[in-house]
């Protein structure tokens, strides 16, 4: 129960914290996701580009974070800045695979049909691309929000802040309640947003495709 | 109308998948194109939507170069439906078949109207249908909203693109039976293309043969069946085609054009004479007028003449003259049945002005049979 105690003692300073892991996971998914998701549209039926583009994602995938962190610092310094920076190359690769995915797995006869109907370029995009795809899309979407839930409990160690500052301060200070405290609120918040994308997930996707 | 100048179409700039080709289609018409896969026919109708654009030539659809017109325009006024159907599946059905007139921004209510019009026209009834999703409707119902949304923006022109061939047997047979109908009600330019000849026959005002990106011919039904024009299109008719539509035998077809023909004041003598040179038993008594009418009084087979001692007796004397005359437009299973029930041996067939143009016989009909059995098989 001590660490019912902690919470209750801190609850201000867990819930300042909680804020700034979500501010900056949501906000370094938010920057994939505005990148990710155009770039994999636009790759999508260049072969030989969506390769490279794919394999660079791959390698920054390789990367550990924290030396993802590191290699971060010396362009942005220290603070919540460089986390989020190598938090977004993170959450791109995901985005991008799926975006790709999801675009080529739309029913070619589909796209031949709409092409045939006298749908322009960007028509078949919005109201058919997009719309068949987006629950794949989603689902990279979700991965990488969870992801980078998970690899921001590191941005502490660059200074960045949020959940993780609970999880390295009491390994220093061998106090479990401050650990699980941290451990516990950022498993509950990727929980959470995974849950909750869902639903936006499932209000996005047409009924005729369940 | 849809016109194809002297259209050529090449991929690699040295061999030709489409060479050649010039075609007519009249308003209204519908017209198959046919032959086996990679001949061109699909790649020649997607030429007139633009989905494959020319390397030479002029395809001109009611007066206007296609060219010269907005691609997308284009599309939207020529209604296509493919062999995958390609609905939208994330579309309900009035969606789907409102896509293109929405896309042309028309009036909501007039497309209301029209969806409801259409989906009772092709047999889904709107109330019960609309809200659906593709994924719910059979394949056989999906290809029906697959029309309707060709239909949905009145379009004159409609590009069939092996729209049935993915379906069972019955479901197509009930299609085609219905593309005939709507074909007949609508007066919509259709361009269809099949792999399948039955098809083709069946649904074809014309069809073109098509091999190695030439249209070899481009005729109606009846005559690509009867005067193939050459081996290759009665290869891919298919010799036994004619037995299996009998429909299209007529009269004219099976009747034995060398009748030995007699004037009216002949006598036995001479009649038995024509009849052994004409290696035949029957002659018919014909009236001729200055070599232009040529009307039949009657016919005398040779068993009329048992009896008779007096060789000088004349036709017009011994005839047959209540001869069931055959109009030379009626089918086969018409005249074996007329034969039958009236148990004639010889029907001599007449053509629009009653002037005689051959005969019927048994031997005539077995030749005709004979003909159209495949001859690879041996018995």
């Amino acid at each position: 129960m001590e660490i019912l105690n902690y919470i209750t003692e801190n609850f201000p300073e867990i819930m300042a914290k909680t804020m700034e892991h979500i501010t900056l996971s949501f906000s370094a998914v938010f920057l994939a996701c505005l990148v990710g998701i155009p770039v994999g549209f636009s790759i999508v039926k260049r072969e030989k580009l969506s390769h490279v583009v794919l394999n660079i994602a791959n390698i920054i995938q390789t990367i550990p974070s924290l030396a993802l962190f590191a290699f971060a610092l010396p362009i942005f310094g220290i603070g919540s800045k460089p986390a989020i920076f190598a938090l977004f190359l993170y959450a791109l690769l995901p985005i991008i695979k799926n975006t790709l995915i999801g675009i080529r797995n739309v029913n070619p006869a589909t796209i031949k049909a709409a092409t045939g109907m006298g749908m322009s370029q960007a028509q078949i995009m919005f109201k058919v691309e997009v719309p068949l795809s987006i629950s794949v899309i989603m689902g990279g979407v979700r991965i990488a929000t969870v992801t980078s839930i998970g690899v921001t409990t590191i941005a502490t160690m660059i200074g960045a802040g949020g959940l993780g500052d609970f999880i390295y301060r009491g390994l220093s200070m061998f106090n479990q309640p401050m650990i699980l405290t941290g451990a516990i609120f950022s498993a509950v918040l990727a929980l959470l947003a995974d849950f909750l994308l869902g639903l936006l997930e499932k209000a996005l996707t047409s009924k005729g495709l369940n | 109308m849809v016109e194809l100048r002297n259209v050529y179409k090449s991929y690699d700039g040295k061999t030709n998948v489409i060479e050649d080709l010039n075609m007519t289609i009249q308003k209204g018409e519908l017209i198959v194109l046919v032959g086996e896969s990679g001949c061109g026919k699909t790649t020649t109708m997607q030429m007139l939507n633009r989905l494959i654009e020319p390397t030479k030539g002029e395809i001109i659809i009611n007066g206007e170069n296609t060219k010269n017109v907005n691609k997308n325009e284009l599309r939207r006024n020529i209604g296509y439906v493919i062999q995958h159907v390609g609905l939208f599946p994330h579309k309900t059905i009035e969606e789907n078949i409102s896509t293109v007139p929405l896309l042309c921004k028309k009036n909501k209510t007039d497309i209301h109207n029209k969806t409801v019009e259409l989906m009772e026209m092709v047999g889904l009834p709107y109330e019960q249908y609309s809200k659906r999703y593709p994924k719910e409707l059979s394949g056989g119902q999906q290809q029906r909203v697959g029309v309707a949304r060709a239909l949905a923006n009145e379009p004159d022109i409609i590009l069939m693109d092996e729209p049935f061939s993915a379906l069972d047997p019955i479901t197509r047979g009930q299609l085609q039976d219905e593309l005939l109908r709507l074909h007949d009600e609508l007066d919509k330019t259709i361009v269809f293309v099949t792999h399948d000849i039955g098809e083709a026959i069946k649904l074809g005002d014309r069809i073109a043969v098509m091999q190695d990106g030439k249209i070899i011919q481009f005729d109606t039904p009846d005559d690509i069946l009867k005067n193939p024009k050459n081996e290759f299109v009665e290869e891919f008719v298919g010799k036994d085609r004619l037995w299996k539509t009998p429909d299209m035998l007529k009269a004219e077809d099976i009747m034995n054009k060398n009748v030995v023909e007699i004037n009216p004041n002949r006598t036995i003598m001479q009649a038995i004479e024509m009849m052994k040179k004409g290696n035949t038993t029957v002659v018919a008594v014909v009236d001729k007028v200055d070599g232009k009418k040529n009307t039949l009084l009657g016919i005398v087979g040779s068993n009329r003449f048992s009896g008779l001692t007096d060789h000088s007796v004349k036709m017009k004397d011994i005839m047959k003259k209540d001869v069931i005359k055959i109009p030379k437009e009626m089918a086969l299973s018409e005249v074996i049945s007329i034969r039958d029930e009236h148990d004639i041996k010889f029907s001599p067939v007449v053509d629009e002005n009653d002037n005689l143009i051959g005969m019927i016989t048994n031997t005539s009909i077995l030749n005709v049979l004979s003909q159209i059995i495949p001859k690879s098989e041996e018995y």
